[in-house]
């Protein structure tokens, strides 16, 4: 009997606390807790950065985004045409295309008031390089001399610092490379040569905590995992200041959801309308749906390690058959609801034509032709044990949708049902480790998002021998000689030039299939205008402007 | 019952070390976590090495699970990849799935024993039909199903709430998330109390109390409800586990940044130091809640003496 009254007791308490609280946290929310969307600050969807932000630490979109808020470096590609631009870069000469004198604007400061000196790119770009602090872009300094002292392949470290580096006055440093790279200025656009202030050497964990930059934007408050709050910075000297109050980037646990609250109106931008939508995007927002070019390219690629896949030229007539069975036209139009491109070549059309991209260099081989393609496996030897399997990893994205459909046009093209079957892999980093561990048997997927708008970035790291991304480990010592030249053109127009002739030899042997480009897909509310989305589908967030 | 509790809690420890020991395999067979660190490109090889010996990857497993196992009883659950220490993500994320919780447990409490009452007294009416039919819907369609419908309707079509709960996560945000979450579990809550009810109306306790002369209001509640109530109890026990664990749908649906949200990263991930510790935290919830409702019983049924 007692017992039951306790009971009854402990339940009326806690329908009390409910109530109670729920009373209470209802009078918070209608004050202002509802995110800060008072003002002009926009509302932004985002993604939890898999990294700590540190600059050299970023290689995501998400944790880009925030770098690209709050930090300028001494090139700033142009949002809208993807040229590298002078930002914080006075100057940036060279004779031999080995030493560059740099000499950085002055009257520049970080948010903190510190100003930004040569030493600010200088430290910044030594504690990039440096191995004892895991950064995962350091190879982006991997052509600065002195690399491989301060980032061994293995063991340990002899130096702590780039000798290439050199601090030559209060504005001036000076970059040696270890080889001749005469459009190396044109890849300090990209986040991880950002300079750094004092503060973040000083008290690193304080400064990941509340990143402090040079950009038009200040960290205001952030939440890991949840919300990070930008405003933007009053004293902020460059020309691209911000047209908005701020910027609110809301953690979404599902682009779903993100794209439910925009149609709702509690939020202004989703940048990744998910593919589930996209048939209702035109309904739902109508012209407030961006789908422009970005720098991203898919592409089958291969394991030129496995026996079956070695490189030779009848190999290279089964590659080119496949290329041939997939129909690109029709994947892109009913899967991707337009938001990809059919490829034909190797880069991105946000290279433009001056840049390197050449439409339709791979020719006839990405046209669909199934009888030609029927033709060419044959005489190729017919697929590696009658049949392919094409490796994607089911976590994310909707890759399993087009493996499907490419698989479905390969089967059809070679009159086989079974030519063809998708392989999925359960995570991203297992698919990952399986490729690092050269257990692919047959083509994969393979994505590339392009670190800077250059022709050189779109072949040099995924197809010279044992470069960063060549994950086929496809070794060409034609296409190797190729990019070195143009490496060592001092004439820009002569380089890209070079860098398309290898891309020839890239298409002779079919060392990849290409796929489609990605576009980035944005939609926003009513509330804001003038969104644009840059080369990388990044909004560009400054430009935004608050109704 | 002192004795009984310090028996179950000793209990506890085998159990808690083993499913500590299972889910730390199953995250390790997944494979390398490096190697999803650096995005589509592979991290170089020297950059690998230094991460997996900063996350104590380069050990054998079982040299990293007695580590890991010292390292919790000093409460450090490790660190995830993004830098943040996995106890201030629970810190985070463990409050506003407890929350969830609460509403989806009261909703089972309230909603379920309340329809189970009425429909376990009036077996046969067309009221008992009706929330017969009602359950049997809810137990047929999938969560996400009622999850993406009602975000649709209530917060996209007529405004009531908003689709996406905010960081705060406050209880009147969670109240239909936590509808959603409860509704399948508030089924069953509703159907084993008819049940319960309708089997002990005839029993010869009940009568005796009629025929004393007892109001109805009493016999029902402290009579008749408190004996039916050992099986639901049993169940809404059991059930408050799962429903922390379970909530990853639920979550995910309304971006609630919870338990299931942070499990769902560290998977993806295959973040071994979220995952595991997270688990963890949900075995000790499950075990704590297991116990709690074992000695319900006795206060539910006097006659269950724990010695």
């Amino acid at each position: 009997m007692r017992g039951a009254t306790h009971a009854k007791w402990a339940a009326c308490a806690v329908a009390v606390a409910l109530a109670a609280t729920a009373c209470g946290d209802s009078d918070d929310s209608g004050g202002g807790g509802g995110g800060g969307g008072g003002g002009g600050v926009v509302r932004s969807s985002w993604g939890d950065p898999q990294n700590p932000l540190e600059p050299a630490n970023t290689n995501e979109v998400q944790g880009g985004k925030v770098l690209d808020m709050i930090f300028r470096g001494l090139k700033r590609y142009d949002p809208k045409t993807g040229e590298a631009q002078d930002m914080l870069a006075e100057r940036i000469t060279t004779k031999d295309s080995i030493t560059f004198d740099v000499t950085v604007k002055s009257g520049w400061t970080f948010s903190n008031g510190e100003k930004v000196t040569a030493k600010s790119f200088v430290d910044a770009w030594n504690y990039g390089a440096s191995l004892k602090n895991n950064q995962k872009n350091s190879y982006f300094f991997g052509y600065i001399d002195g690399y491989e002292k301060v980032h061994p392949e293995s063991g340990k470290q002899s130096a702590n610092t780039l000798s290439g580096l050199k601090v030559t006055g209060a504005q001036t440093f000076t970059v040696k490379l270890n080889q001749k790279f005469s459009t190396w200025p044109e890849t300090l656009g990209y986040a991880a040569f950002a300079p750094l202030p004092k503060a973040f050497f000083d008290n690193h964990d304080a400064w990941v905590k509340k990143p402090v930059g040079n950009g038009p934007y200040t960290v205001d408050s952030y939440r890991k995992g949840s919300q990070m709050s930008l405003r933007k910075w009053a004293k902020y000297p460059g020309s691209d200041k911000a047209q908005n109050d701020g910027v609110d980037l809301k953690v979404y646990t599902d682009n779903n959801t993100a794209y439910t609250d925009l149609t709702a109106g509690n939020l202004d931008l989703v940048d990744d309308v998910p593919a589930a939508q996209l048939r209702n995007v035109q309904a739902d927002l109508g012209d407030r749906y961006l789908n422009t070019p970005a720098g991203i390219i898919q592409t089958l690629a291969f394991p030129f390690y496995d026996d079956n896949w070695k490189d030779n030229e009848k190999s290279a007539k089964v590659r080119k058959g496949l290329s041939m069975a997939i129909n690109r036209k029709q994947i892109t139009e009913t899967i991707f609801q337009k938001t990809r491109t059919p490829a034909t070549d190797w880069t991105s059309p946000v290279l433009g034509e001056e840049g390197g991209y050449k439409a339709g260099l791979c020719g006839d081989a990405c046209d669909y032709n199934p009888e030609e393609a029927r033709k060419l496996v044959k005489e190729g030897g017919g697929l590696p044990g009658g049949r392919v399997t094409i490796s994607y990893n089911a976590d994310t994205g909707s890759h399993k949708d087009w493996v499907d459909a490419v698989c479905n046009s390969i089967n059809k093209a070679l009159e086989q049902s079974k030519a063809c079957v998708g392989d999925p892999t359960g995570t991203f980093a297992d698919f990952r480790n399986k490729i690092s561990q050269q257990e692919m048997s047959g083509p994969f997927r393979a994505g590339w998002q392009m670190d800077y708008p250059l022709i050189q970035n779109f072949l040099q790291p995924l197809y010279y021998t044992n470069a960063s991304s060549n994950d086929g480990k496809w070794s060409n010592k034609e296409f190797d000689k190729l990019i070195d030249e143009a490496n060592a053109e001092s004439d820009n127009a002569a380089a890209v030039k070079k860098f398309q002739q290898a891309e020839e030899v890239v298409r002779d042997n079919m060392a990849a299939i290409p796929l489609w480009y990605q576009n980035g897909s944005a939609g926003y509310s009513d509330r804001v205008s003038n969104v644009a989305l840059n080369p990388f589908s990044v909004p560009v967030y400054n430009e935004i402007k608050v109704s | 019952m002192g004795r009984y509790v310090i028996r179950r809690l000793l209990q506890m420890i085998p159990v808690f070390f083993g499913a500590t020991l299972l889910i730390f395999l199953m995250v390790n067979v997944m494979g390398d976590p490096i190697a999803g660190l650096c995005g589509d490109r592979q991290c170089d090889p020297a950059t690998a090495a230094q991460l997996e010996k900063e996350f104590g990857l380069d050990k054998p497993v079982w040299q990293q699970y007695l580590t890991y196992m010292g390292n919790v009883f000093t409460g450090d659950f490790g660190t995830a990849f993004n830098g943040q220490k996995v106890t201030e993500l629970m810190a985070e994320a463990f409050p506003v799935t407890i929350r969830l919780t609460l509403v989806a447990v009261f909703f089972e409490i309230v909603i379920g024993i309340t329809l189970g009452v009425v429909t376990g007294l009036r077996r046969g009416h067309p009221v008992d039909t009706g929330v017969l039919l009602m359950t049997l819907v809810v137990i047929s369609v999938p969560t996400f199903v009622t999850g993406l419908v009602l975000q649709l309707l209530l917060g996209v079509k007529w405004g009531w709430i908003k689709p996406a709960v905010s960081t705060e996560a406050s209880f009147d945000e969670l109240i239909v998330p936590g509808l959603v979450l409860a509704s399948l579990s508030l089924a069953y809550v509703t159907r084993l109390t008819r049940t319960s009810i309708a089997e002990n109306r005839r029993a010869d306790y009940v009568r005796t109390a009629i025929a004393k002369g007892v109001p109805r209001r009493r016999v029902v509640i402290r009579h008749l409800l408190r004996n039916s109530l050992i099986p639901v109890v049993t169940f809404i026990g059991t059930d408050i586990g799962a429903l922390m664990g379970g909530a990853i749908v639920t979550e995910r649906i309304f971006n609630i940044h919870g338990v299931g949200f942070q499990l769902y990263q560290g998977i993806l991930r295959q973040n071994t130091q979220t995952v595991v510790g997270f688990v963890t935290v949900l075995v000790l919830v499950f075990l704590v809640a297991n116990l709690l409702v074992d000695l319900l019983y006795a206060v539910l049924d006097p006659r269950i003496r724990y010695a």
